[in-house]
Protein backbone atom coordinates (compact mmCIF):
# COMPACT_ATOMS: atom_id res chain seq x y z
CA UNK A 1 0.00 0.00 0.00
CA UNK A 2 2.65 2.52 1.12
CA UNK A 3 6.20 1.82 0.09
CA UNK A 4 9.30 3.94 0.83
CA UNK A 5 12.43 2.95 -1.04
CA UNK A 6 15.59 4.60 0.40
CA UNK A 7 13.82 7.93 0.80
CA UNK A 8 15.94 10.94 1.70
CA UNK A 9 14.54 14.44 2.13
CA UNK A 10 16.68 17.53 2.55
CA UNK A 11 15.74 21.03 3.60
CA UNK A 12 18.10 23.62 2.19
CA UNK A 13 18.67 26.62 4.44
CA UNK A 14 19.61 29.84 2.68
CA UNK A 15 20.82 33.19 4.01
CA UNK A 16 19.34 36.56 3.01
CA UNK A 17 21.23 36.63 -0.28
CA UNK A 18 20.06 33.17 -1.29
CA UNK A 19 23.39 31.46 -0.64
CA UNK A 20 23.15 27.95 0.73
CA UNK A 21 23.90 28.03 4.47
CA UNK A 22 23.43 24.41 5.20
CA UNK A 23 21.44 21.31 4.46
CA UNK A 24 19.23 19.53 6.97
CA UNK A 25 18.45 15.91 6.32
CA UNK A 26 14.91 15.48 7.62
CA UNK A 27 14.67 11.93 6.28
CA UNK A 28 17.70 9.74 5.83
CA UNK A 29 17.33 6.64 3.60
CA UNK A 30 13.96 5.54 4.96
CA UNK A 31 12.65 2.12 3.95
CA UNK A 32 9.07 1.45 4.89
CA UNK A 33 6.60 -1.15 3.70
CA UNK A 34 3.03 -0.82 4.91
CA UNK A 35 0.62 -3.55 3.78
CA UNK A 36 -3.02 -2.90 3.01
CA UNK A 37 -5.12 -3.14 6.17
CA UNK A 38 -2.20 -2.62 8.57
CA UNK A 39 -2.43 -0.37 11.62
CA UNK A 40 1.00 1.12 12.13
CA UNK A 41 2.19 3.73 14.61
CA UNK A 42 5.15 6.07 14.33
CA UNK A 43 6.85 7.40 17.45
CA UNK A 44 9.70 9.84 17.77
CA UNK A 45 10.81 13.03 19.52
CA UNK A 46 9.89 16.48 18.19
CA UNK A 47 11.98 17.10 15.11
CA UNK A 48 12.72 13.43 14.45
CA UNK A 49 11.12 13.56 11.00
CA UNK A 50 7.72 11.97 11.67
CA UNK A 51 5.64 14.72 10.08
CA UNK A 52 8.01 15.02 7.12
CA UNK A 53 7.53 11.31 6.54
CA UNK A 54 3.74 11.66 6.79
CA UNK A 55 3.74 14.48 4.25
CA UNK A 56 5.46 12.21 1.74
CA UNK A 57 2.61 9.73 1.85
CA UNK A 58 0.12 11.98 0.11
CA UNK A 59 2.69 13.79 -2.01
CA UNK A 60 2.65 17.08 -0.09
CA UNK A 61 6.43 16.63 -0.12
CA UNK A 62 8.50 14.77 -2.69
CA UNK A 63 11.68 12.89 -1.83
CA UNK A 64 15.07 14.47 -2.63
CA UNK A 65 16.37 10.96 -3.28
CA UNK A 66 14.63 7.58 -3.40
CA UNK A 67 11.02 6.86 -4.26
CA UNK A 68 7.67 6.73 -2.49
CA UNK A 69 5.07 4.42 -4.03
CA UNK A 70 1.40 4.53 -3.10
CA UNK A 71 0.06 1.32 -4.63
CA UNK A 72 2.56 1.41 -7.53
CA UNK A 73 2.02 5.16 -8.06
CA UNK A 74 5.24 7.19 -7.82
CA UNK A 75 4.64 10.41 -5.81
CA UNK A 76 7.24 12.26 -7.91
CA UNK A 77 4.97 12.12 -10.95
CA UNK A 78 2.51 15.03 -10.77
CA UNK A 79 -0.01 13.13 -12.91
CA UNK A 80 -0.44 10.70 -10.03
CA UNK A 81 -1.15 13.31 -7.35
CA UNK A 82 -4.92 13.42 -7.69
CA UNK A 83 -5.32 9.66 -7.43
CA UNK A 84 -2.76 9.45 -4.61
CA UNK A 85 -4.68 12.04 -2.61
CA UNK A 86 -7.93 10.16 -3.20
CA UNK A 87 -6.33 7.02 -1.82
CA UNK A 88 -4.62 8.58 1.19
CA UNK A 89 -6.19 11.17 3.46
CA UNK A 90 -4.53 13.15 6.23
CA UNK A 91 -5.74 14.32 9.63
CA UNK A 92 -3.66 17.00 11.33
CA UNK A 93 -3.11 18.07 14.91
CA UNK A 94 -5.30 21.13 15.28
CA UNK A 95 -9.02 20.35 14.94
CA UNK A 96 -9.82 24.02 14.30
CA UNK A 97 -7.54 24.33 11.28
CA UNK A 98 -9.18 21.60 9.23
CA UNK A 99 -12.82 22.51 9.25
CA UNK A 100 -13.92 24.89 6.54
CA UNK A 101 -17.71 24.74 6.23
CA UNK A 102 -20.31 26.15 8.61
CA UNK A 103 -22.32 22.93 8.86
CA UNK A 104 -20.93 19.47 9.60
CA UNK A 105 -22.47 17.73 6.56
CA UNK A 106 -21.13 20.37 4.17
CA UNK A 107 -17.67 20.00 5.59
CA UNK A 108 -17.76 16.24 5.11
CA UNK A 109 -19.05 16.63 1.55
CA UNK A 110 -16.37 19.15 0.54
CA UNK A 111 -13.86 16.55 -0.67
CA UNK A 112 -16.13 14.45 -2.89
CA UNK A 113 -17.69 17.63 -4.32
CA UNK A 114 -14.24 18.83 -5.38
CA UNK A 115 -13.45 15.68 -7.31
CA UNK A 116 -16.75 15.84 -9.20
CA UNK A 117 -18.78 13.12 -7.47
CA UNK A 118 -22.48 13.36 -8.54
CA UNK A 119 -24.65 15.17 -5.97
CA UNK A 120 -26.76 12.15 -5.06
CA UNK A 121 -23.68 10.08 -4.38
CA UNK A 122 -22.10 12.89 -2.32
CA UNK A 123 -25.04 12.75 0.09
CA UNK A 124 -24.81 8.97 0.28
CA UNK A 125 -21.09 9.17 1.04
CA UNK A 126 -21.65 11.91 3.66
CA UNK A 127 -24.35 9.87 5.41
CA UNK A 128 -22.16 6.78 5.41
CA UNK A 129 -19.05 8.62 6.64
CA UNK A 130 -20.95 10.29 9.50
CA UNK A 131 -22.48 6.95 10.45
CA UNK A 132 -19.08 5.25 10.62
CA UNK A 133 -17.57 7.97 12.79
CA UNK A 134 -20.63 8.13 15.05
CA UNK A 135 -21.34 11.75 14.13
CA UNK A 136 -24.75 11.35 12.44
CA UNK A 137 -26.51 13.17 15.28
CA UNK A 138 -24.41 16.30 14.59
CA UNK A 139 -25.04 16.31 10.83
CA UNK A 140 -26.78 19.69 10.71
CA UNK A 141 -24.87 21.29 13.58
CA UNK A 142 -22.24 23.99 13.36
CA UNK A 143 -18.71 22.59 13.83
CA UNK A 144 -18.00 25.53 16.19
CA UNK A 145 -20.05 23.97 18.94
CA UNK A 146 -18.35 20.56 18.81
CA UNK A 147 -15.71 19.31 21.23
CA UNK A 148 -12.15 18.72 20.02
CA UNK A 149 -12.68 14.96 19.74
CA UNK A 150 -15.88 15.49 17.74
CA UNK A 151 -14.13 17.94 15.40
CA UNK A 152 -11.41 15.39 14.75
CA UNK A 153 -14.10 12.79 13.99
CA UNK A 154 -15.65 15.22 11.51
CA UNK A 155 -12.20 15.59 9.91
CA UNK A 156 -11.95 11.79 9.69
CA UNK A 157 -15.46 11.61 8.20
CA UNK A 158 -14.42 14.15 5.55
CA UNK A 159 -11.62 11.81 4.54
CA UNK A 160 -13.87 8.73 4.64
CA UNK A 161 -16.20 10.43 2.17
CA UNK A 162 -13.29 10.32 -0.29
CA UNK A 163 -13.32 6.51 0.06
CA UNK A 164 -9.62 6.27 0.90
CA UNK A 165 -7.51 3.14 1.28
CA UNK A 166 -5.27 4.74 3.84
CA UNK A 167 -5.59 7.43 6.54
CA UNK A 168 -2.51 9.18 7.93
CA UNK A 169 -3.05 10.87 11.31
CA UNK A 170 -0.36 13.32 12.42
CA UNK A 171 -0.72 13.73 16.19
CA UNK A 172 -4.52 13.84 15.96
CA UNK A 173 -4.95 13.76 19.75
CA UNK A 174 -2.28 16.24 20.88
CA UNK A 175 -4.83 18.96 21.65
CA UNK A 176 -7.59 16.76 23.06
CA UNK A 177 -8.65 15.78 26.57
CA UNK A 178 -8.55 12.10 27.67
CA UNK A 179 -12.15 11.49 26.52
CA UNK A 180 -11.52 13.08 23.10
CA UNK A 181 -8.34 11.05 22.69
CA UNK A 182 -10.23 7.82 23.38
CA UNK A 183 -12.99 8.78 20.90
CA UNK A 184 -10.50 9.36 18.09
CA UNK A 185 -8.44 6.21 18.73
CA UNK A 186 -11.60 4.10 19.00
CA UNK A 187 -12.88 5.51 15.71
CA UNK A 188 -9.68 4.79 13.75
CA UNK A 189 -9.30 1.34 15.31
CA UNK A 190 -12.84 0.48 14.19
CA UNK A 191 -12.26 1.78 10.67
CA UNK A 192 -9.16 -0.39 10.50
CA UNK A 193 -10.94 -3.51 11.78
CA UNK A 194 -14.27 -3.25 9.97
CA UNK A 195 -13.41 -1.37 6.78
CA UNK A 196 -9.86 -2.64 6.37
CA UNK A 197 -8.54 0.90 5.98
CA UNK A 198 -4.79 1.19 6.45
CA UNK A 199 -4.00 3.44 9.41
CA UNK A 200 -0.74 5.30 9.94
CA UNK A 201 -0.83 6.99 13.36
CA UNK A 202 1.78 9.46 14.54
CA UNK A 203 1.59 10.21 18.25
CA UNK A 204 3.42 11.13 21.45
CA UNK A 205 1.02 9.18 23.63
CA UNK A 206 2.45 5.74 24.27
CA UNK A 207 -0.83 4.27 25.49
CA UNK A 208 -2.39 4.94 22.05
CA UNK A 209 -0.05 2.64 20.14
CA UNK A 210 -0.60 -0.42 22.33
CA UNK A 211 -3.17 -1.76 19.83
CA UNK A 212 -1.11 -1.17 16.66
CA UNK A 213 0.14 -4.05 14.48
CA UNK A 214 3.55 -2.53 14.17
CA UNK A 215 5.40 0.40 15.74
CA UNK A 216 8.27 2.37 14.19
CA UNK A 217 10.53 4.61 16.25
CA UNK A 218 12.24 7.48 14.47
CA UNK A 219 15.22 9.57 15.46
CA UNK A 220 17.11 12.16 13.41
CA UNK A 221 15.33 11.21 10.20
CA UNK A 222 15.83 7.48 10.29
CA UNK A 223 13.94 4.50 11.64
CA UNK A 224 15.79 3.19 14.68
CA UNK A 225 13.43 0.52 15.97
CA UNK A 226 10.54 -1.43 14.51
CA UNK A 227 8.40 -4.24 15.86
CA UNK A 228 5.18 -5.07 17.67
CA UNK A 229 4.24 -2.74 20.55
CA UNK A 230 5.38 -5.45 22.98
CA UNK A 231 8.79 -5.75 21.32
CA UNK A 232 9.23 -1.97 21.26
CA UNK A 233 8.07 -1.27 24.81
CA UNK A 234 10.34 -3.95 26.24
CA UNK A 235 13.24 -1.62 25.35
CA UNK A 236 12.53 0.88 28.15
CA UNK A 237 16.08 2.31 28.35
CA UNK A 238 16.57 2.59 24.57
CA UNK A 239 13.30 4.49 24.21
CA UNK A 240 14.38 6.98 26.87
CA UNK A 241 17.49 7.71 24.77
CA UNK A 242 15.16 8.60 21.91
CA UNK A 243 13.28 11.00 24.27
CA UNK A 244 10.30 8.67 24.51
CA UNK A 245 8.73 6.92 27.45
CA UNK A 246 6.55 3.84 27.97
CA UNK A 247 3.11 3.50 29.60
CA UNK A 248 3.34 3.82 33.40
CA UNK A 249 2.48 0.14 34.04
CA UNK A 250 5.10 -0.98 31.52
CA UNK A 251 7.74 1.04 33.39
CA UNK A 252 6.66 -0.35 36.79
CA UNK A 253 6.67 -3.94 35.49
CA UNK A 254 10.10 -3.40 33.92
CA UNK A 255 11.54 -2.15 37.22
CA UNK A 256 9.94 -5.02 39.17
CA UNK A 257 11.46 -7.48 36.73
CA UNK A 258 14.84 -5.88 37.18
CA UNK A 259 14.38 -6.24 40.94
CA UNK A 260 13.94 -9.97 40.50
CA UNK A 261 10.20 -10.63 40.15
CA UNK A 262 9.45 -13.23 37.46
CA UNK A 263 7.18 -11.13 35.26
CA UNK A 264 6.59 -11.38 31.49
CA UNK A 265 9.10 -9.37 29.44
CA UNK A 266 6.72 -6.61 28.49
CA UNK A 267 3.45 -5.67 30.17
CA UNK A 268 1.18 -3.20 28.35
CA UNK A 269 -1.98 -2.78 30.43
CA UNK A 270 -3.03 -2.47 34.07
CA UNK A 271 -4.99 -5.72 33.91
CA UNK A 272 -2.05 -7.65 32.47
CA UNK A 273 0.17 -6.59 35.36
CA UNK A 274 -2.51 -7.37 37.97
CA UNK A 275 -2.90 -10.88 36.47
CA UNK A 276 0.85 -11.45 36.29
CA UNK A 277 1.33 -10.44 39.92
CA UNK A 278 -1.60 -12.66 40.99
CA UNK A 279 0.01 -15.62 39.26
CA UNK A 280 3.29 -14.97 41.08
CA UNK A 281 1.54 -15.15 44.43
CA UNK A 282 -0.19 -18.41 43.51
CA UNK A 283 3.16 -20.02 42.66
CA UNK A 284 4.54 -19.05 46.04
CA UNK B 1 -1.03 38.55 48.92
CA UNK B 2 -3.63 36.51 47.11
CA UNK B 3 -6.13 36.28 44.32
CA UNK B 4 -9.75 35.76 45.28
CA UNK B 5 -12.63 35.08 42.93
CA UNK B 6 -15.91 35.72 44.69
CA UNK B 7 -19.04 34.15 43.16
CA UNK B 8 -18.14 34.96 39.59
CA UNK B 9 -20.34 33.98 36.64
CA UNK B 10 -19.81 34.49 32.93
CA UNK B 11 -22.08 33.74 29.97
CA UNK B 12 -21.26 33.44 26.29
CA UNK B 13 -23.86 34.87 23.90
CA UNK B 14 -25.61 36.74 26.72
CA UNK B 15 -29.14 37.70 25.74
CA UNK B 16 -29.24 35.52 22.62
CA UNK B 17 -30.80 32.10 22.01
CA UNK B 18 -27.33 30.59 22.33
CA UNK B 19 -26.67 31.86 25.85
CA UNK B 20 -24.51 29.36 27.71
CA UNK B 21 -22.95 29.70 31.13
CA UNK B 22 -19.17 29.17 30.84
CA UNK B 23 -18.44 29.88 34.49
CA UNK B 24 -21.13 29.49 37.14
CA UNK B 25 -20.89 31.10 40.55
CA UNK B 26 -17.28 30.16 41.14
CA UNK B 27 -15.59 31.06 44.40
CA UNK B 28 -11.90 30.40 44.60
CA UNK B 29 -9.01 31.56 46.72
CA UNK B 30 -5.43 31.38 45.52
CA UNK B 31 -2.96 32.15 48.29
CA UNK B 32 0.73 32.79 47.72
CA UNK B 33 3.14 30.10 46.64
CA UNK B 34 0.87 27.19 45.72
CA UNK B 35 1.34 24.83 42.77
CA UNK B 36 -2.18 24.23 41.51
CA UNK B 37 -3.39 21.82 38.84
CA UNK B 38 -6.58 22.90 37.06
CA UNK B 39 -8.27 20.05 35.22
CA UNK B 40 -11.46 19.53 33.27
CA UNK B 41 -12.37 18.29 29.79
CA UNK B 42 -12.43 20.52 26.70
CA UNK B 43 -15.23 23.04 27.03
CA UNK B 44 -15.51 22.69 30.81
CA UNK B 45 -14.71 26.37 31.34
CA UNK B 46 -11.02 26.18 32.30
CA UNK B 47 -9.80 28.71 29.74
CA UNK B 48 -12.66 31.13 30.48
CA UNK B 49 -11.89 30.87 34.18
CA UNK B 50 -8.17 31.63 33.86
CA UNK B 51 -8.86 34.63 31.64
CA UNK B 52 -10.80 36.13 34.55
CA UNK B 53 -7.72 35.87 36.71
CA UNK B 54 -5.83 38.66 34.95
CA UNK B 55 -8.80 40.70 33.89
CA UNK B 56 -9.00 39.63 30.24
CA UNK B 57 -12.64 38.70 30.78
CA UNK B 58 -14.91 40.64 33.09
CA UNK B 59 -17.42 38.52 34.99
CA UNK B 60 -21.14 39.23 34.52
CA UNK B 61 -21.52 39.02 38.26
CA UNK B 62 -19.24 38.55 41.24
CA UNK B 63 -15.97 40.20 42.25
CA UNK B 64 -12.28 39.56 41.83
CA UNK B 65 -9.81 40.73 44.46
CA UNK B 66 -6.07 40.90 43.97
CA UNK B 67 -4.07 41.48 47.16
CA UNK B 68 -7.19 42.86 48.77
CA UNK B 69 -8.20 45.31 46.03
CA UNK B 70 -11.21 44.89 43.74
CA UNK B 71 -9.72 44.73 40.24
CA UNK B 72 -12.72 46.50 38.73
CA UNK B 73 -12.48 49.39 41.16
CA UNK B 74 -11.94 52.60 39.19
CA UNK B 75 -8.62 53.33 40.90
CA UNK B 76 -7.24 49.87 40.22
CA UNK B 77 -4.68 49.65 37.42
CA UNK B 78 -5.38 46.53 35.35
CA UNK B 79 -1.91 46.80 33.82
CA UNK B 80 -0.37 46.05 37.23
CA UNK B 81 -2.56 42.99 37.53
CA UNK B 82 -1.51 41.77 34.10
CA UNK B 83 2.14 42.14 35.01
CA UNK B 84 1.70 40.31 38.30
CA UNK B 85 -0.55 37.58 36.93
CA UNK B 86 1.22 36.18 33.87
CA UNK B 87 -0.81 34.11 31.45
CA UNK B 88 0.87 31.68 29.06
CA UNK B 89 -1.62 30.61 26.39
CA UNK B 90 -1.73 27.30 24.55
CA UNK B 91 1.00 26.95 21.95
CA UNK B 92 2.62 30.22 23.16
CA UNK B 93 5.42 29.84 20.58
CA UNK B 94 2.93 30.95 17.92
CA UNK B 95 3.09 34.37 19.53
CA UNK B 96 6.85 34.86 19.14
CA UNK B 97 7.21 37.68 16.66
CA UNK B 98 10.53 39.48 17.14
CA UNK B 99 13.67 38.89 15.08
CA UNK B 100 15.78 37.71 17.99
CA UNK B 101 15.15 35.78 21.18
CA UNK B 102 16.25 38.60 23.48
CA UNK B 103 14.09 41.21 21.72
CA UNK B 104 11.08 38.95 22.08
CA UNK B 105 11.62 38.45 25.79
CA UNK B 106 12.25 42.20 26.30
CA UNK B 107 8.90 43.13 24.75
CA UNK B 108 6.93 42.41 27.95
CA UNK B 109 9.09 44.29 30.48
CA UNK B 110 9.59 47.23 28.08
CA UNK B 111 5.85 47.64 27.80
CA UNK B 112 5.25 47.25 31.51
CA UNK B 113 7.19 50.41 32.31
CA UNK B 114 10.48 48.83 33.38
CA UNK B 115 13.57 51.00 32.90
CA UNK B 116 15.95 49.84 30.16
CA UNK B 117 18.28 48.32 32.71
CA UNK B 118 15.52 46.66 34.72
CA UNK B 119 14.05 45.21 31.55
CA UNK B 120 17.38 43.75 30.45
CA UNK B 121 18.14 42.25 33.84
CA UNK B 122 14.66 40.72 33.97
CA UNK B 123 14.94 39.33 30.43
CA UNK B 124 18.36 37.73 30.96
CA UNK B 125 17.20 36.38 34.27
CA UNK B 126 14.07 34.85 32.72
CA UNK B 127 16.01 33.24 29.87
CA UNK B 128 18.42 31.77 32.39
CA UNK B 129 15.52 30.43 34.46
CA UNK B 130 14.07 28.58 31.45
CA UNK B 131 17.44 27.18 30.48
CA UNK B 132 18.08 29.15 27.28
CA UNK B 133 21.83 29.66 27.05
CA UNK B 134 23.62 32.88 26.05
CA UNK B 135 24.54 31.31 22.70
CA UNK B 136 20.87 31.51 21.70
CA UNK B 137 19.88 35.00 22.83
CA UNK B 138 20.65 36.63 19.48
CA UNK B 139 19.28 33.74 17.42
CA UNK B 140 16.06 34.09 15.46
CA UNK B 141 13.18 32.34 17.24
CA UNK B 142 12.55 30.54 13.93
CA UNK B 143 15.83 28.66 14.26
CA UNK B 144 14.91 27.09 17.57
CA UNK B 145 13.37 23.68 18.17
CA UNK B 146 9.74 23.41 19.30
CA UNK B 147 10.69 22.90 22.95
CA UNK B 148 13.12 25.82 22.92
CA UNK B 149 10.56 28.14 21.31
CA UNK B 150 8.08 27.28 24.00
CA UNK B 151 10.63 28.00 26.73
CA UNK B 152 11.41 31.38 25.14
CA UNK B 153 7.68 32.19 25.10
CA UNK B 154 7.42 31.30 28.79
CA UNK B 155 10.49 33.47 29.49
CA UNK B 156 8.66 36.39 27.86
CA UNK B 157 5.94 36.18 30.51
CA UNK B 158 8.38 35.39 33.30
CA UNK B 159 10.44 38.48 32.48
CA UNK B 160 7.60 40.67 33.79
CA UNK B 161 8.32 39.18 37.25
CA UNK B 162 4.82 37.83 37.87
CA UNK B 163 3.61 36.68 41.28
CA UNK B 164 1.25 34.18 39.71
CA UNK B 165 2.05 32.25 36.53
CA UNK B 166 -0.87 30.58 34.76
CA UNK B 167 -0.10 28.14 31.95
CA UNK B 168 -2.74 26.71 29.63
CA UNK B 169 -1.56 23.21 28.65
CA UNK B 170 2.11 24.10 28.38
CA UNK B 171 3.10 20.58 27.31
CA UNK B 172 0.59 20.05 24.45
CA UNK B 173 2.30 18.68 21.35
CA UNK B 174 5.68 18.06 22.99
CA UNK B 175 7.43 14.68 23.08
CA UNK B 176 7.71 12.88 26.45
CA UNK B 177 11.20 14.25 27.15
CA UNK B 178 10.05 17.78 26.25
CA UNK B 179 7.03 17.44 28.54
CA UNK B 180 9.18 16.41 31.50
CA UNK B 181 11.60 19.24 30.76
CA UNK B 182 8.88 21.93 30.84
CA UNK B 183 7.26 20.51 33.98
CA UNK B 184 10.55 20.26 35.86
CA UNK B 185 11.27 23.80 34.79
CA UNK B 186 7.96 24.99 36.29
CA UNK B 187 8.74 23.14 39.49
CA UNK B 188 12.14 24.83 39.66
CA UNK B 189 10.67 28.29 39.01
CA UNK B 190 8.02 27.62 41.65
CA UNK B 191 10.60 26.62 44.24
CA UNK B 192 13.29 29.18 43.50
CA UNK B 193 11.22 32.25 42.73
CA UNK B 194 8.31 31.34 45.04
CA UNK B 195 5.87 32.06 42.23
CA UNK B 196 2.36 30.63 42.41
CA UNK B 197 1.84 28.24 39.48
CA UNK B 198 -1.55 27.36 38.01
CA UNK B 199 -1.12 24.52 35.55
CA UNK B 200 -4.03 23.77 33.23
CA UNK B 201 -3.58 20.21 32.03
CA UNK B 202 -5.28 17.19 30.51
CA UNK B 203 -2.73 14.83 31.95
CA UNK B 204 -3.69 13.38 35.30
CA UNK B 205 -0.22 11.84 35.57
CA UNK B 206 1.34 15.31 35.35
CA UNK B 207 -0.91 17.08 37.86
CA UNK B 208 -0.63 14.11 40.22
CA UNK B 209 3.15 14.41 40.17
CA UNK B 210 3.58 18.18 40.34
CA UNK B 211 0.56 19.87 41.91
CA UNK B 212 -0.09 20.32 45.63
CA UNK B 213 -3.71 21.17 45.03
CA UNK B 214 -6.07 20.10 42.25
CA UNK B 215 -9.13 21.98 41.10
CA UNK B 216 -11.57 20.00 38.95
CA UNK B 217 -13.98 21.99 36.85
CA UNK B 218 -16.88 20.59 34.85
CA UNK B 219 -19.67 22.47 33.14
CA UNK B 220 -18.41 25.78 34.50
CA UNK B 221 -18.55 24.69 38.12
CA UNK B 222 -15.91 23.55 40.59
CA UNK B 223 -16.50 19.94 41.60
CA UNK B 224 -13.38 19.22 43.62
CA UNK B 225 -10.76 21.50 45.13
CA UNK B 226 -8.39 19.55 47.33
CA UNK B 227 -5.02 17.84 47.57
CA UNK B 228 -4.40 15.29 44.76
CA UNK B 229 -4.87 12.20 46.93
CA UNK B 230 -8.32 13.35 48.06
CA UNK B 231 -9.40 14.34 44.54
CA UNK B 232 -8.41 10.99 43.02
CA UNK B 233 -10.56 9.18 45.59
CA UNK B 234 -13.49 10.20 43.39
CA UNK B 235 -12.60 7.86 40.52
CA UNK B 236 -16.16 7.23 39.32
CA UNK B 237 -17.22 10.89 39.36
CA UNK B 238 -14.04 11.87 37.49
CA UNK B 239 -14.76 9.22 34.85
CA UNK B 240 -18.23 10.66 34.32
CA UNK B 241 -16.59 14.02 33.62
CA UNK B 242 -14.39 12.42 30.98
CA UNK B 243 -11.34 12.45 33.25
CA UNK B 244 -9.18 9.65 34.57
CA UNK B 245 -7.01 8.91 37.55
CA UNK B 246 -3.31 8.20 36.84
CA UNK B 247 -2.60 4.73 35.44
CA UNK B 248 -0.39 3.79 38.42
CA UNK B 249 -3.16 4.77 40.85
CA UNK B 250 -5.54 2.55 38.86
CA UNK B 251 -3.00 -0.25 39.22
CA UNK B 252 -2.61 -0.07 43.01
CA UNK B 253 -6.39 0.19 43.48
CA UNK B 254 -6.93 -3.00 41.43
CA UNK B 255 -4.15 -4.79 43.29
CA UNK B 256 -5.69 -3.77 46.62
CA UNK B 257 -9.04 -5.21 45.51
CA UNK B 258 -7.30 -8.50 44.68
CA UNK B 259 -5.97 -8.67 48.22
CA UNK B 260 -2.45 -7.28 47.78
CA UNK B 261 -1.19 -5.20 50.68
CA UNK B 262 -0.31 -2.06 48.72
CA UNK B 263 -0.90 1.63 49.38
CA UNK B 264 -3.92 2.56 47.28
CA UNK B 265 -3.11 6.27 47.33
CA UNK B 266 0.04 6.08 45.18
CA UNK B 267 0.17 8.99 42.73
CA UNK B 268 3.49 8.52 40.94
CA UNK B 269 5.26 5.56 39.37
CA UNK B 270 8.03 5.75 41.97
CA UNK B 271 5.57 5.53 44.89
CA UNK B 272 3.76 2.67 43.17
CA UNK B 273 6.95 0.76 42.50
CA UNK B 274 8.10 1.16 46.10
CA UNK B 275 4.73 0.03 47.44
CA UNK B 276 4.62 -3.12 45.27
CA UNK B 277 8.24 -3.93 46.12
CA UNK B 278 7.44 -3.63 49.82
CA UNK B 279 4.42 -5.88 49.38
CA UNK B 280 6.64 -8.53 47.74
CA UNK B 281 9.41 -8.02 50.27
CA UNK B 282 12.11 -6.85 47.85
CA UNK B 283 14.15 -3.66 47.70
Amino acid sequence: MVNFDKVTFEYIRRDEDGNVEGINKALDEIDLDVKKGDFIAILGANGSGKSTLARHINALLKPTEGTVYIEELDTKDEKNHLSIREKTGMVFQNPDNQIIASIVEEDVGFGPENIGVPTKEIWERVAEALEKTGMTAYREKSPNNLSGGQKQRVAIAGILAMKPDCIVLDEPTAMLDPEGRKEVIKTVTELNKTEGITIILITHYMTEVVGADKVYVMEKGSIKLQGTPRQIFSKVETLAEYKLDVPQVTWIAHQLRKAGLKLPECVLTVDELVEALKELVQYD
Amino acid sequence: MSLILDKISYYYGKGTAFETAAVKNITLSIPDGEFIGLIGHTGSGKSTLIQHMNGLIKPESGNIYFNGADIYDKDFKLRDLRRKVGLVFQYPEHQLFETTVIKDVLFGPNNMGFTKLEAEVAAYDALKAVGIGEDLIDASPLELSGGQKRRVAIAGVLACNPEILILDEPTAGLDPAGRTEILNLLKKIHEEKKITIILVSHSMEDVARYAERIIVIDNGEIYFDDEPRKVFEHEDELKKMGLEIPQCTQLVRKLKKCGFDVDEDCLTVEETLASIKECFGIN
